[in-house]
């Protein structure tokens, strides 16, 4: 039961967001991220923001999908790491 | 002015006259349908195709669209995908008595300008009324009948493997735009329901190509509805290409949030063609020169493989089955 | 090696992306009881039933909940027959239906993990906030951990790690799993849900389990902190508190479910308006979503699996729902789908 979608906050009125996922707005409640600022990246699931997404690890995953479709090698990674 | 349809209109006296002379003929009208005789006469050469379908669609009006314009594009289609031309359709209304005569003009225009769009004449009709909550606004249903395009052999038992499937373009913009309105999602104004009318396109397509094996548009239960009855009915395999699959972003964005797949979601505007692959390359050259083919491309195959079954090669390249849709679609959180 | 994937979202990713079959043969997924829908009751749906069709109660759920069988019928069967039911994408969105229809009693049926649950809260909160007399919950919400620990209690469980629930993770922070290396020594990967997530979350856990590790590595680092989103966390410890629940094919697992806290316990629409409804008769159908639940048989072991247990015709939990095993399974082909 866990859909969730990320999306990014470009309005914020009280605790209600509007966030913008690939051209299509929604509201989403920031009662439990109230941290969130317009601008970030949030994880929306049933209508509210579950956590902000931090940019560079999404960075990371896309840079591997294109790695992995044939584009070059950008992503060095030490998988030892914790 | 809150005029609204009564029982009397459909009583068939002076009410109902006024309905089809004051409403409806001022929009409609044409020769054959001012003629206001018990049916009409038709002159249609050779084969002719014949098809029905009835229209019930919450919300009436969307962007895009309404249940006038999908009333006649819908019929139209269906004649097309038989390798006919839609000449001549009939309209039948069913009215909820209360309903607003101005939203009933609006709806009639729309058929009016969905016709005009097609080239095609309503040259018979009919209207009954129904008390109130017995039925919800209005519901329409068409006939239509059309001339079979000469050379034209269109029918699921001629898909062969080896040829390829083809669709005219973007997948689900028309259930995203109206399933978006309904759980408060917004889109951009450029996206709406793709309802159009695909004749002039098929009129084209087989021109060039009279080959064509089949074609079907695919509405309810989307491409995975309609790929999976032609795989079934011609006893093929399909084998899809995640990747080739044409879906706008917004149309993406709105299947992730609401759990949809693009595959599953209905089209009134599109059509999936199988067309023998060395005619591949012309077919499309054809569809993009239309503006209901602009974004034409193959998408998959026909193998001989997993006959009656349609999979798909996804991003990742592993293959999966793309299944019958069970049921309606509702978002889902899961 | 035999890895299992706790999370519904996560088998159906699997199954999408067609990852199975480009796995080596030596890696084996089974799947979990994950899926919230799945486990949910058929004494649960019966009361859900049986209010829809009340002339003041209008029944709010998600989606995924609309098929779900109880005893004799479902909520889809319900509305049918003139039941009021309800599609909503959020808990808000049952708030704003409440608002709206100040003469009804809007009842959501308030299922889901750790990462739903605080929803369902939040909205209470605002309801309480904004005197809103005509929203209720009926909770049905459950834990992870304890259902996981319910899996390693059975001797013959024979799982060599955990793809752990990314979306959960979010809520509850990493940490919540360490007692799987602590106590169990079991590697587990919190991870996230797209095709190259997944495989970087198997990856490390093959790594682990053949160098016998056993950590708690997190490969959702974009969204999952070690300490979760403790607002989410204070939302749900206001508002619920643990006790047994039921889960369909499980059975009874303690301090896995969550029910609302006395303060709030008004809240609660089978508290506001109780059922006598009769005890449900256990089926005796030969299902066995019990051990496809626990990881211990594939669906096409089930002698039922697509003969008389389809989508339309469920005959147990792990069919009736998109993310179920089953359904999974028969909708996607198995992911064993060799193309001939």
């Amino acid at each position: 039961m866990c859909l969730a979608v990320p999306a990014k906050i470009v309005e914020i009125r009280d605790s209600l967001a509007t966030v913008e996922l690939r051209g299509v707005t929604r509201e989403a409640s920031l009662m439990l991220l109230p941290e969130a600022k317009v601008g970030d990246y949030v994880l929306v699931h049933a209508g509210f923001a579950m956590q902000v997404i931090e940019e560079t690890d999404m960075a990371e995953t896309e840079a591997l999908w294109a790695e992995m479709n044939g584009g070059p090698r950008t992503v060095h990674l030490e998988l030892s790491r914790e | 002015m809150n005029e609204t349809i009564q029982l009397a209109h459909g009583a068939g006296g002076r009410m109902s006259a006024m309905l089809t002379e004051e409403i409806l003929r001022p929009i409609l009208g044409n020769p054959i349908l001012d003629r206001m005789h018990d049916g009409a006469v038709l002159d249609i050469g050779g084969k002719i195709a014949f098809t029905t379908d009835s229209y019930v669609v919450a919300p009436r009006f969307f962007p895009g669209g309404s249940i006038g314009r999908i009333a006649v594009c819908g019929t139209v289609n269906d004649l097309a995908m038989t390798g006919a031309e839609a000449k001549y359709l009939s309209l039948s209304l069913i009215l909820e008595e209360g309903f607003a005569v101005e939203e009933l003009k609006r709806v009639l225009q729309d058929v009016r300008e969905a016709a005009d769009e097609a080239g095609v004449s309503i040259v018979t009709g009919d209207t009954k009324v129904v008390g109130h909550g017995a039925c919800d606004g209005i519901y329409i249903n068409t006939a239509g009948v059309g001339a079979l395009i000469e050379g034209a052999d269109v029918a699921p038992q001629n898909i062969r493997p080896g040829m390829d499937v083809v669709v005219s373009g973007f997948l689900g913009d028309h259930a995203a735009t109206i399933t978006a309105s309904r759980h408060g999602l917004k889109l951009p104004e450029a996206i709406k329901s793709d309802a159009a009318p695909l004749n002039g396109l098929v009129k084209e397509m087989l021109r060039a190509v009279p080959e064509i094996a089949c074609m079907r548009d695919p509405t309810r239960g989307g491409a995975a509805a309609t790929l999976n009855e032609l795989a079934a009915q011609s006893g093929t395999g399909i084998l899809l290409e995640e990747e080739l699959l044409p879906v706008r972003p917004e149309v993406e964005g709105v299947c992730e949030l609401l759990g949809f797949e693009p595959l599953y979601l209905a089209n009134e505007g599109k059509m999936i063609v199988f067309v023998s692959s060395e005619k591949t390359e012309t077919l499309l050259t054809v569809m993009r020169a239309h503006p209901c083919g602009k974004e034409a491309r193959r998408i998959g195959a026909v193998t001989d493989k997993a006959p009656g079954q349609v999979a798909m090669k996804t991003a990742l390249g592993g293959i999966r089955i793309v299944d019958m849709p069970t049921g309606s679609l509702v978002p889902r959180i899961c | 090696m035999r890895l299992m994937e706790v999370c519904g979202t996560h088998t159906v990713s699997i199954f999408r992306a067609g990852l199975r079959q480009l796995l080596p043969a030596e890696v084996e997924l089974v799947s979990g009881p994950g899926c919230p829908v799945c486990v949910t009751p058929d004494g649960y749906m019966d009361a859900a039933i049986v209010y829809s069709g009340m002339d003041d109660v209008i029944v709010a759920t998600f989606g995924d909940m609309l098929k779900v069988p109880g005893s004799a019928s479902s909520l889809a069967e319900a509305a049918a027959q003139g039941g009021d039911v309800r599609i909503v994408y959020s808990p808000l969105d049952a708030l704003a239906m409440a608002k709206e229809n100040p003469e009804k009693k809007i009842v959501f049926l308030a299922v889901g993990f750790e990462t739903t649950a605080p929803t369902a809260a939040a909205a209470l909160l605002t309801a309480e906030r904004e005197n809103v007399g005509n929203f209720f919950l009926l909770p049905a919400q459950k834990l992870v951990p304890p259902a996981i620990r319910a899996l390693l209690a059975d001797e013959d469980a024979r799982i060599d790690g955990f793809l752990l629930p990314g979306h959960v993770a979010v809520v509850t922070g990493s940490n919540i799993f360490s007692f799987l290396a602590e106590e169990y020594h079991l590697p587990g990967v919190v991870t996230g849900f797209s095709p190259t997530e997944l495989l970087r979350g198997i990856y490390r856990l093959v790594r682990q389990a053949t160098a016998g590790d056993a950590r708690i590595e997190n490969e959702y680092r974009c969204v999952v902190r070690a300490e979760g989103n403790q607002a989410a966390q204070k939302v749900m410890h206001q508002v619920y508190e643990t006790c047994a629940a039921e889960w369909r094919g499980l059975g009874a697992i303690p301090a896995s479910g969550l029910r609302l806290r006395d303060a709030y316990r008004h809240f609660d629409f089978s508290e506001a308006r109780p059922l006598d409804l009769p005890p449900v008769p256990p089926k005796k159908s030969g299902c066995r979503c019990g051990e496809v639940l626990r990881g211990k048989i594939t669906p096409k072991e089930c002698p039922l699996f697509e003969k008389i247990c389809v989508p339309e015709h469920a005959a147990g939990p792990c069919m009736v729902s998109a993310e179920g095993v089953c359904a999974a399974w028969h909708k996607y082909g198995g992911g064993i789908f060799q193309y001939e």
